[in-house]
């Protein structure tokens, strides 16, 4: 050790701050942007040294005019683009009918995705059945734009007697093997190294599968998320791990994930897999990338990061007020737009939809999701009506029901 | 027929809260959608949207009013076509009905919804505070926790608070409010989502001789964090020779809430317990919850203090004295009787005294020990209780393998078996992960009719 002098200044704390508080007047007009289209499309199998800087920047295709331009577009064909846009419409639908039924108390808790539907549904439709993902708690647009039965999400909801997971799990906690969902596990980042996991056993039993991983920015703090990295680069797992970076982490900024490291995409590089960033209000780039990610992986190429850049409209869930950490004026002026309202212009400017056809449209759907709505309250809500059977509560701890469980179920007399 | 609006429960645990504005006045045509009303609660404010259409047609519950409880009716709708005559009689068919909270039910008096008035105090005997610290205040577990972060907080510039959102949001739970103000951002710390990295970073800070409170949303995400507290908090005393300890507090809620499921409501004191190097705290009251704080931060080993969600909105009374401290080791005997034992930590106490005066209902009178601290365990007391009662139902909410019950019951066979007139009997919660369904959350956690069924039991009744 030295006894240097030159050195004995007071040492001092970094501690980052968004850029506007509750009070303040967002205002991202010197935020850049860069124009749609104007991001080069690597071949999959290009060398990822080549194309570092597609994490940097944010690949969009929809331009301001509601046209698809650049070397990302032309992957949706009109007919999926329509089903993008009424899948993207149902999800937002059933959120805004959920998140009433929870104000109602008939579920104690709900989570919406608000402003965030073109993500799930647009990668949803770059997989294979058999593929998994492993999802937060905000990727219901899986379930919906996979065909799901919405019913038996809200029986799910409302924990009644026809739950398919029996009344054991919170709300919008699905699970879906059949549909390629994983179980939600309510802890955050597990879902990571979990989907690195199952897309290397996928390799060693010789499998053609890939798997998906979730994530949000402020989760990528994680351990979990820097172990996932590792074990993906190292071993090339065939999975695709997607960080939703819809800006906040409840009341926390996504600064305070993200410290300096430019973006969330470049922390693939850390780790040497290559990394994209991809303006996730865009449902025809978040195709475009899915499916270039997908391909990777499932051509053995190895993994890839991929960042959605998004905004989280609503509240984290039912329980904070978002009023009380940043302006309420914050989402109207985020810069990238809403991805319903910017997939219908593309589509009016087609030729394939109109004004009108969208109010019908929301009608429809408005009144599908209340008819299963309905119907599942026919079954029951947390409060009232059907409940799951209390013989379920003691199965499933194990595979076969040990004595002393038995004993317990007993005693309860069912 | 009218509508009734209710007043919403905005969260799980949410039993009251405060009508902060209404944004609609009579009269007004409203949509679904539209934001009737602002409300306040413990934890945030909120909106509250309608969901039918039609005309608000009166205001039952005037903005400014604290304290309404939920499903209290705040309003009446008009639909297509109803006037005013409609309201004959509106708003008063339904009595508050219980609040959506299974918790609220099954905890004894003061439940939370309760003002603070309906304290249980009459049940609390004469302990040593009692004596020493007359002077006393109502304060809720939560208000008694931030008091005792804060007042020790001002003596000491090398206590901190670090936690996800304990600065800027003032806690998940509220817990740490108004400290950012007073303190500043260098001493409470808005963290990056990882309990495994700002864990480790803790117990780094109090190798460096700092004081850092560390707040976990719930300690079922300090399961990652683990190896840091076990592995290092714990042990590093021991294994430098005595040269660098670890003054740590982790801290927050602990056990089942309500309606959070398996992966959400698990009780961890007997995990903590087993590991020697460490102190585990589990209060019951405001009382125990500002006085045990104050001395787990000020305890130069690490302290795990286990809170309770469904206890922060409770009132108790509380010493007003700033030296009023409870000493870790000690355990509180919260009611007296001389026919069967009841040890109970954390929730489970007011569950035991309510279940008391079930049992002395029927002449059994039960003396109910509120452990407080679980590591080290109060053996003396309980041993004492016994050569009294001759009878021990241990109670607690976690599994019952291997569990604090079997701890304490093993004990009792070492120190007290001569005095035991019948076989120690556990009060444990059943042994599958919690359920989330209301009726089945209700099955899986004790209830006091357990607790009774167990003291009739061993007393052969």
């Amino acid at each position: 050790m030295t006894t240097d002098p030159a050195h004995t200044s007071p040492l001092s704390l970094t501690v980052p701050e968004p850029e506007f508080r509750p009070g303040d007047k967002p205002d991202y007009s010197t935020t850049p942007i860069p124009r749609a289209g104007t991001v080069r499309r690597p071949e999959v199998d290009e060398d990822p040294e080549q194309f570092r800087e597609l994490a940097y920047t944010i690949i969009r295709v929809l331009n301001r005019k509601g046209e698809a331009v650049g070397p990302w577009a032309g992957l949706v064909d009109d007919e999926m683009a329509l089903t993008g846009l009424k899948d993207m419409m149902k999800v937002r639908a059933f959120d805004a009918r959920m998140l009433m039924a929870q104000r109602q108390g008939k579920t104690s808790f709900y989570m919406q995705c608000l402003g965030e539907e073109a993500i799930a549904c647009a990668f949803e439709k770059a997989l294979r059945p058999g593929d998994m993902n492993f999802p937060t708690y905000r990727q219901q647009g899986l379930l919906i734009s996979g065909g799901y039965p919405i019913v038996d999400m809200m029986n799910q909801i409302y924990s009644n007697e026809r739950d398919p997971l029996n009344g054991r799990q919170l709300p919008i906690m699905y699970s879906s093997k059949e549909h390629g969902f994983f179980s939600i596990s309510g802890n955050l980042g597990t879902q990571y190294p979990q989907a690195v996991g199952w897309a290397m056993a996928s390799a060693i039993s010789g499998d053609t599968k890939v798997a998906a991983g979730w994530i949000g920015d402020g989760s990528t703090a994680e351990s979990d998320f820097h172990a996932a990295l590792v074990f993906a680069s190292t071993y090339k797992a065939p999975v695709v791990l997607n960080i939703v970076n819809n800006q906040w982490a409840i009341s926390t900024f996504q600064g305070i994930a993200k410290g300096g490291s430019g973006t969330f995409a470049a922390r693939g590089h850390g780790f040497g897999i290559p990394a994209l960033r991809v303006d996730g209000n865009d449902y025809l780039a978040v195709y475009a990338v899915a499916k270039w990610a997908v391909e990777r992986a499932r051509r053995n190429l190895g993994p890839t990061v991929v960042e959605y850049v998004t905004y989280r409209v609503g509240g984290h869930s039912t329980s904070d007020d978002p009023a009380a950490y940043r302006p309420k004026e914050e989402s109207d002026v985020w810069p990238l737009g809403d991805p319903i309202e910017r997939l219908k212009n593309y589509l009016v400017g087609r030729g394939l939809w109109s004004e009108d056809r969208h109010t019908q449209y929301k009608a429809e759907v408005e009144a599908e999701i209340l008819a299963a709505q309905k119907e599942a309250e026919e079954h029951g809500t947390l409060h009232a009506g059907g409940k799951p059977s209390v013989r379920d509560m003691f199965e499933g701890v194990y595979k076969e029901m040990p004595p002393h469980l038995r004993r317990q179920r007993q005693r309860a007399g069912v | 027929m009218p509508i009734e609006i209710l007043m919403p429960a905005l969260s799980p645990t949410m039993t009251e809260g405060k009508l902060a504005s209404w944004q609609k006045k009579p009269g007004d045509q409203v949509s679904a959608g539209d934001v009737l009303a602002e409300i306040e609660t413990d934890k945030a404010t909120m909106e509250v949207e309608a969901v039918d259409e039609g005309v608000l047609g009166k205001i039952l519950i005037d903005e400014g009013t604290e304290n309404v409880a939920v499903n209290t009716p705040i309003a009446v709708l008009l639909e297509d076509g109803e006037d005013e005559s409609a309201l004959e009689g509106a708003g008063r068919s339904a009595a508050p009905a219980p609040a959506p909270v299974e918790g609220a039910k099954e905890t004894p008096a003061p439940a939370p919804a309760a003002p603070a008035a309906a304290a249980p105090l009459a049940t609390s005997p004469a302990s040593d505070e009692d004596k020493y610290f007359t002077e006393t205040k109502t304060q809720s577990v939560r208000e008694a926790l931030r008091d005792a972060m804060a007042e020790e907080m001002r003596g000491d510039g090398n206590i901190f608070v670090m936690g996800e959102e304990v600065a800027e949001y003032q806690g998940a739970y509220k817990v740490t409010q108004g400290l950012l103000d007073e303190f500043g951002d260098k001493r409470v710390i808005d963290t990056p989502i990882t309990e495994h990295g700002f864990t480790g970073l803790g117990v780094g800070a109090a190798f460096m001789n700092l004081k850092p409170i560390v707040e976990f949303m719930t300690f079922n995400f300090a399961m990652q964090a683990i190896d840091h507290i076990i592995n290092s908090a714990a042990k590093t005393l021991y294994m430098s020779g005595g040269q660098m300890g670890c003054p740590i507090v982790f801290r927050g809620p602990n056990g089942a809430a309500s309606r959070v499921a398996a992966q959400h409501s698990q009780c961890y004191a007997s995990w903590y317990a087993h590991c020697p190097g460490l102190k585990v705290v589990s209060p019951w009251s405001a009382s125990d919850a500002k006085g045990l704080l104050k001395s787990a931060i000020r305890d130069p080993n690490p302290v795990i203090f286990l809170e309770n969600e469904i206890l922060y909105g409770q009132s108790f009374e509380v010493p007003t004295d700033e030296d009023f401290t409870i000493p870790i080791g000690k355990a509180k005997i919260e009611r007296s009787g001389s026919d069967v034992t009841i040890v109970a930590l954390s929730i489970m106490v007011g569950k035991a005294l309510t279940a008391a005066e079930e049992l002395a209902k029927e002449g059994i009178e039960a003396e109910v020990i509120n452990l407080r601290s679980v590591r080290p365990l109060d053996t003396e007391t309980i041993v004492n209780s016994i050569k009294k009662t001759n009878r021990m139902v241990s109670v607690e909410e976690g599994w019952p393998f291997a569990g604090i019950g079997s701890e304490i019951a093993a004990q009792m066979m070492e120190h007290a078996f001569d005095y035991l007139d019948a076989p120690v009997a556990r009060v444990c919660g059943v042994d599958v992960p919690l359920p989330y369904a209301a009726n089945l959350e209700r099955m899986a956690l004790r209830q006091p009719e357990d607790i009774v069924e167990a003291a009739k039991a061993v007393c052969y009744r």
